[in-house]
């Protein structure tokens, strides 16, 4: 990738809090307009590399280039950066106005601008009948709205978005994701977004990093994420309900698990062939098909309905495929009981093959 | 089942029951004391207290006496520049140490510490700090300065600033650890939102932090102004009002003319204007603080 396009790259980034590693060698280039997600599991060091980049955390070792200059030891209000947090983090004695322009008025910046500043963030972020109250008097969504505008009258080509919706409810959570793509649509400027929710992470990012244990599992895009899963951990962590695994082996250009077979023919491996040994195959419980489609899938196996959960538009159908639990997900309206015998299908092309060793994929 | 709202008198029956003697005593104890104190200030009582009504004599009397005009005059400096400096120390302190420094806990007990000591205490060892002849002076004065001199429970003119400096000496640790418990109430997103904003250190405490802290100033601000006002064994233990009357307070006029005086309406007098002070401060401040936040969000 050529430099001159990133807006923020880390390179060899190491955090440690005392003794406790949190982030070790750390690299990640990001490009200009990019939305970049970070997701991961609770306490996997989001946060921490999020800080690292607005300043808030000294770092160890390494370096953090934005716009190509190297801000390693900058002040965060000198990094050309905006930062949105999940606690909304407002200054709670002071109106919405307040808010916005405290930032601005303290960087001497002439009133006319200022006034034009926050008038053309609260018009985006459609706030302005509420620039006289208090943080007090607004709603979750109001306020989280307000601390986006924070960080939009700045001016700046980098957002730093710490799990912002996480305190609002689904409803409002799923109306605010999607003014933040607009926005980022709108704006064109490079946005780093903090979440643990992976719906959040899929509908938003144009890129994905997958972080674990302060370092990144996979960077793609969400097509490449969800479809193929570098290893056994991101492929468990994305997709709901999660993926189903089977412990078998590969023999002869074949999966074998239990009294189960499964011929691999389609399987795009990535080291080119199929190498006998154990591994472990996954299987979506999206990807499993039923009724007549089953007729065309290259694998069909008869099962027990054992449990069903409905969620409005899907059944989740729990059963027993060679010894083990498996689950698969049924149209909403599919017509099913359980106890009663059913007839599923899937392709292994579509499957995850991992190492049982590494749990890398194969 | 019931289908009427419960009669409010007798929900929570035992709870209510437990608390009526602590009624009945808050009552009789804090209005009746104070109403029987007021009513025997128009009296001539001595010794004992009578009801023979002399009208305001006692309260003419009162403001003619030069002991009680200096005490009046000592509350005012002790209570203004005590008011002033607790805060300010306390909350640096407080600031100080939230810096996440080491041995946080033994620099917060060290300097609690006075706290936990009686006015007695700390008036005896300030008493024997600012002596001439042990402390300070004869320190500084061993070390070579001859000339050093600072006295200030010997100078009338300044003898009150030696009892602030033990007032402040044993107040500071309270309001630093009141400060501390706020300061660490405090959303550490909040601080770092006005880093990302550019705000400096300073600005971000005087113009979010602090105003965010408002309850626990407003809680810190009685228990300090109680304080104040309540000033006496600190007096007794340090200076005993002297040199001369020239640190005698308000709480020590009281005891002296009800116990040493034998003039109880006097006492009586003294106290009650006390009272009005107070009220006369409290008051305004809580129609403010609770009739004004209806309209507040
Ligand atoms: N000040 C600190 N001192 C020591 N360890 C810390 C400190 N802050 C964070 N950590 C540790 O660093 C790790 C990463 O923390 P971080 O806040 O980045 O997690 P996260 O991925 O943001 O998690 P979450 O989704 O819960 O916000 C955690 O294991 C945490 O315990
Ligand atoms: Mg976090």
């Amino acid at each position: 990738m050529n430099t001159m396009n990133n807006s923020v790259e880390i390179k060899n980034l190491d955090l440690q809090f005392g003794a406790v590693k949190v982030l070790q060698d750390l690299n990640l280039d990001i490009g200009k307009g990019e939305f970049l997600v970070l997701l991961g599991s609770s306490g996997c060091g989001k946060s921490t590399l999020l800080n690292c980049i607005a300043g808030l955390l000294d770092v160890t070792a390494g370096q953090i280039h934005i716009n190509d200059t190297n801000v390693t030891w900058t002040e965060p209000s000198e990094r050309g950066i905006g930062m949105v947090f999940q606690s909304y983090a407002l200054y709670p004695q002071m109106t919405v106005e307040g808010n916005l322009s405290f930032g601005l008025k303290n960087a001497k910046l002439p009133k006319a601008e200022i006034a034009k500043r926050v008038k053309h963030a609260s018009e985006i972020l459609q706030i302005e009948p509420l620039l006289k109250r208090k943080p007090a008097a607004l709603s979750g969504g109001q306020r989280q709205r307000v601390a986006i505008g924070r960080a939009l009258v700045r001016d700046v080509d980098v957002f730093l978005f710490d799990e912002p919706l996480s305190n609002l409810d689904a409803k409002l959570r799923a109306d605010l994701r999607v003014e933040i793509k607009r926005l980022h649509q709108r704006l064109e400027n490079t946005m780093i977004y903090v979440t643990h929710d992976q719906i959040e992470a899929m509908t938003l990012a144009d890129r994905i990093a997958i972080m674990r244990g302060g370092q990144i599992m996979q960077l793609g895009s969400p097509d490449d994420i969800y479809g193929r899963p570098v290893n056994k951990y991101v492929a468990g962590f994305i997709g709901s309900p999660s993926m189903n695994f089977f412990d078998g082996a590969i023999k002869g250009g074949a999966f074998t698990t239990g009294d189960l077979t499964i011929p691999l023919t389609g399987y795009d491996f990535a080291s080119g062939g199929a190498v006998d040994g154990p591994a472990t195959l996954g299987i979506r419980p999206e990807h499993v098909v039923t009724g007549e489609l089953v007729d065309n899938a290259p694998v069909k196996v008869d099962v027990g309905v054992e449990l069903i959960e409905p969620t409005g538009s899907d059944k989740l159908i729990d059963c027993q495929v060679a010894g083990r639990h498996f689950r698969v997900r049924m149209d909403g309206q599919a017509d099913v009981a359980v106890g009663q015998k059913l007839r599923i299908g899937f392709d292994p092309g579509r499957a995850s093959l991992f190492d049982a060793a590494t749990e890398e994929r194969l | 089942m019931a289908t009427e709202r419960p009669n409010q008198l007798f929900r929570n029956k035992s709870s209510k029951i437990a608390a009526i003697p602590m009624i009945v005593t808050a009552l009789f104890v804090f209005v009746g004391g104070t109403i029987w104190t007021v009513v025997y200030s128009f009296t001539k009582s001595g010794l004992l207290p009578r009801l023979n009504w002399v009208g305001l004599d006692q309260y003419e009397r009162l403001w003619a006496t030069r002991k009680w005009l200096v005490a009046i005059e000592n509350l005012v400096i002790y209570g203004i520049c005590m008011l002033v400096l607790v805060f300010v120390i306390g909350f640096i302190l407080a600031a100080l140490i939230d810096q996440k420094i080491r041995f946080e806990n033994t620099v917060r007990t060290i300097i609690l510490y006075p706290y936990a000591l009686s006015f007695v205490v700390t008036g005896l060892v300030w008493q024997w700090i600012l002596n001439p002849e042990f402390g300070v002076e004869s320190i500084v004065r061993a070390w070579g300065w001859e000339s050093f001199s600072f006295d200030p429970l010997y100078n009338a003119d300044i003898a009150i600033y030696g009892v602030l400096i033990a007032g402040l000496w044993q107040g500071s640790g309270l309001v630093m650890v009141l400060m501390l418990a706020g300061l660490r109430g405090i959303d550490q997103e909040v601080w770092k939102a006005a880093r990302v904003d550019g705000i400096p250190t300073w600005k971000t405490y005087i113009f979010i932090v602090i105003p965010m802290m408002r309850p626990v100033f407003i809680t810190t601000l009685v228990l300090v102004v109680t304080g104040i006002v309540k000033l006496y064994d600190l007096i007794v233990a340090q200076t005993g009002g002297g040199p001369g009357i020239s640190t005698e307070v308000p709480a020590k006029y009281v005891y002296d003319m009800m116990f040493q005086a034998n003039n109880l309406g006097q006492g009586f007098a003294a106290s009650t204007m006390m009272l009005v002070t107070v009220a006369l401060i409290v008051i305004p401040w809580a129609i403010l603080e609770f009739g004004g936040s209806k309209n507040r969000g």
